[in-house]
């Protein structure tokens, strides 16, 4: 197990790698500099350049990328050139927000689609099971940007129960944070849902049809202790990944949700940098992202072993297998 | 917006022939109703895109009653109401369509000739060819989609064009899987195996022996991704990092109604509503297409 966690923790180091590097580069190819977004248009070129070489930005790009690798190693992403805030404590200060909503939304998505799942594989192929599939399929279509909107109508314009913007930090009022909180976390969980109710039905009508359920069966044991206590776990590694997965499609919600219920987490630290053209914020932000989502996917890729011990005695190369067909990852909002 | 799947390793094990278990009977896909509507709703939209111009609608920027006015029949022109400055929703909703469509469809084939290419090189070749194609997988897959949409419009201005090299990279990684899995099952068949003894080159056995079997399957997931990238462009047009602001689109509608969500709330419905049959109507049709294609969840 240790050779192999060994081998994985090495390929997302090097996938961590590329991504910086990746993420340098799409910055270098930007057309302006950022001394020309701090100088404003009227500057002259004296003065950019200038600026340039007294940011370092006319160094060869080798140099300014280790030059980045090694601050950043150090926790140090750079000051935004605008706001003359470090990138890093921007983003710390932002990071709870986005972790609760995201947290939230597991939650919710995870409460609401176990059960439904639960149900689906007892009754596959019935109307019930048609019924919540028939639902659950709606939800995967309907994009955060369009639920937020609805729910806000639905719950803080008619029923006039949740607050329609605004954040409380937790630290200041529980209650009015979590009120604050489920709605965008509603928002993004609505997909989620659908995708986890899915995987945990097929995985459980899968084992289901087990020798040792039917086995278990016979002896008289009844249909909901089966279910739980010999079903479930096996059937639920393929929710544990989609559930690392859907943390970067949380992460893409929340950008538009913080956007619409106007909440201070890293996607509207991300907007708002966007607009204003702040490259060093956007750069750090999305070199952060992408480094916790690599990191996200290697724990559950270990969590594997942990709550089946097949993967942990025979260190197949389980990761190409399981990962080949769930494109979800792809392509996600 | 996503694209799920079943894993793949639930169904590679070999069909073990039990005795005794009671089995579930796979589930009858037919032409629901659901799959019928779905065609219907996708072939509405995609004809009105296409005529659109010879449609007798109002143009995008046509001024044709009071603004905000509610939807109401009688009038063609006014038949989904008003936007905030009384220009025809109905018209500005068919050439918004038009645009996500255009831009979805067409990233898609990007992705997708971009990806089967990568990923029949990597499943048929394996090895070294394998690890790289699978680690810019990876690499491309570390970000979250609507991250890096963020980045790459931040960093060219937003446009048609910077939109579509953007989904279309967010929709790579999902075909170069989709095409290495695929690549990798069709190559250790007989007719493979008996296409090189008899001396085929590699060209000739990747596009004469495996690509024909890796394209349904492809052309399947389609739907679902273009589905997906429908979503994403009315995300990032939500966010005004879309669509330049003249041209309509579905996400921008949105996001301009929900400001005007308390008086009047059909702004936002209308559209949301559009957008979702749509993307509900190409994930039904994909998933019927997927479940008649995809032979990975056969055999």
């Amino acid at each position: 197990m240790w050779a192999n966690a060994a081998r994985r923790l090495s390929y997302a180091l090097l996938v961590i790698l590329l991504v910086t590097i990746g993420v340098q580069a799409l910055m270098a190819m930007a057309p302006g500099s950022v001394a020309e977004v701090i100088l404003g248009e009227a500057a002259t070129p004296d003065a950019v350049a200038a600026m340039n070489a007294q940011l370092g930005y006319d160094r060869p790009f080798i140099v300014q990328y280790l030059d980045w690798l090694f601050s950043a190693l150090q926790g140090d992403l750079g000051v935004s050139p605008i706001t003359h805030i470090p990138v890093m404590d921007a983003i710390m200060q932002r990071l709870p927000v986005t972790i609760e909503l995201a947290v939230l939304a597991l939650s919710i998505a995870l409460i609401v689609a176990v059960p439904l799942a639960v149900l689906s594989a007892t009754f596959p192929n019935r109307p019930l099971d048609r019924g919540i599939n028939g639902v659950t399929s709606a939800f995967l279509s309907i994009p955060a940007f369009v639920a937020g909107p609805v729910l806000v109508y639905l719950f803080a314009v008619t029923m006039k129960s949740l607050p329609a913007l605004g954040w409380t930090p937790i630290t200041d009022d529980v209650g009015e944070n979590l009120r604050g909180a489920i709605l965008p976390a509603l928002a993004v969980a609505l997909t989620e849902i659908a995708a986890f109710h899915r995987v945990l039905r097929a995985d459980l009508i899968g084992t289901l049809r087990e020798d040792y359920v039917s086995a278990a069966r016979a002896k008289g044991m009844s249909r909901s202790y089966v279910m739980f206590r010999h079903a479930f776990r096996p059937s639920s590694f393929s929710l544990l990944t989609i559930s690392g997965l859907s943390l970067a499609r949380l992460i893409g919600g929340t950008i538009i949700v913080e956007s619409l219920f106007v909440l201070p987490g890293i996607g509207q630290l991300i907007s708002t940098s966007i607009i204003q053209r702040d490259v060093v914020t956007v750069q750090g932000v999305v070199a952060f992202i992408a480094i916790g989502f690599v990191v996200i996917n290697m724990v559950v890729d270990l969590g594997y072993g942990i709550i089946d011990p097949r993967v942990r005695r025979a260190p197949v190369s389980k990761k190409s297998s399981t990962t080949a067909n769930t494109p979800g990852k792809a392509v996600s909002a | 917006m996503t694209v799920v799947t079943r894993s793949i390793s639930a169904i590679s094990e070999p069909p073990v022939v039990r005795f005794g278990t009671p089995v579930v009977a796979p589930p009858k896909r037919q032409w629901s109703v659901l799959v019928w509507f779905s065609y219907f709703w996708i072939a509405l939209v995609v004809f009105l895109a296409i005529f659109a111009s010879a449609l007798p609608i109002p143009s995008i920027d046509e001024v044709v009653g009071p603004p905000r006015q509610p939807p109401q029949l009688g009038s063609l022109d006014t038949l989904l109401g008003t936007d905030g400055t009384g220009r025809s929703m109905l018209s500005r909703l068919i050439y918004g369509g038009q645009v996500s469509l255009v831009v979805g469809t067409v990233s898609a084939l990007g992705g997708v000739l971009v990806g089967t290419a990568l990923g029949l090189f990597a499943g048929y070749f394996r090895k070294g060819v394998d690890w790289s194609v699978t680690l810019v997988a990876d690499v491309l897959l570390s970000f979250p989609a609507l991250v890096l949409l963020l980045a790459i419009t931040s960093i060219f201005s937003p446009s048609v064009p910077t939109l579509l090299v953007g989904l279309a990279l967010t929709s790579t990684p999902t075909f170069i899987r989709l095409a290495r899995a695929n690549t990798m099952a069709w190559s250790s068949r007989e007719f493979v195996r008996a296409a090189r003894n008899m001396g085929a080159s590699d060209s000739r056995i990747l596009l004469r022996e495996i690509l024909p079997n890796v394209v349904p399957t492809i052309a399947a997931y389609l739907p679902l991704v273009i589905a997906a990238l429908i979503v994403a462009e009315g995300s990032l047009s939500f966010l005004g990092l879309g669509v330049p602001p003249p041209t309509p689109s579905w996400g921008g509608m949105i996001n301009a109604g929900a400001t005007e969500m308390r008086t009047s709330p059909y702004l936002v419905f209308v559209p949301a509503t559009v957008l979702f049959l749509t993307v509900f109507a190409l994930n039904q049709a994909g998933e019927h297409l997927r479940l008649r294609f995809d032979r990975t969840l056969h055999d």
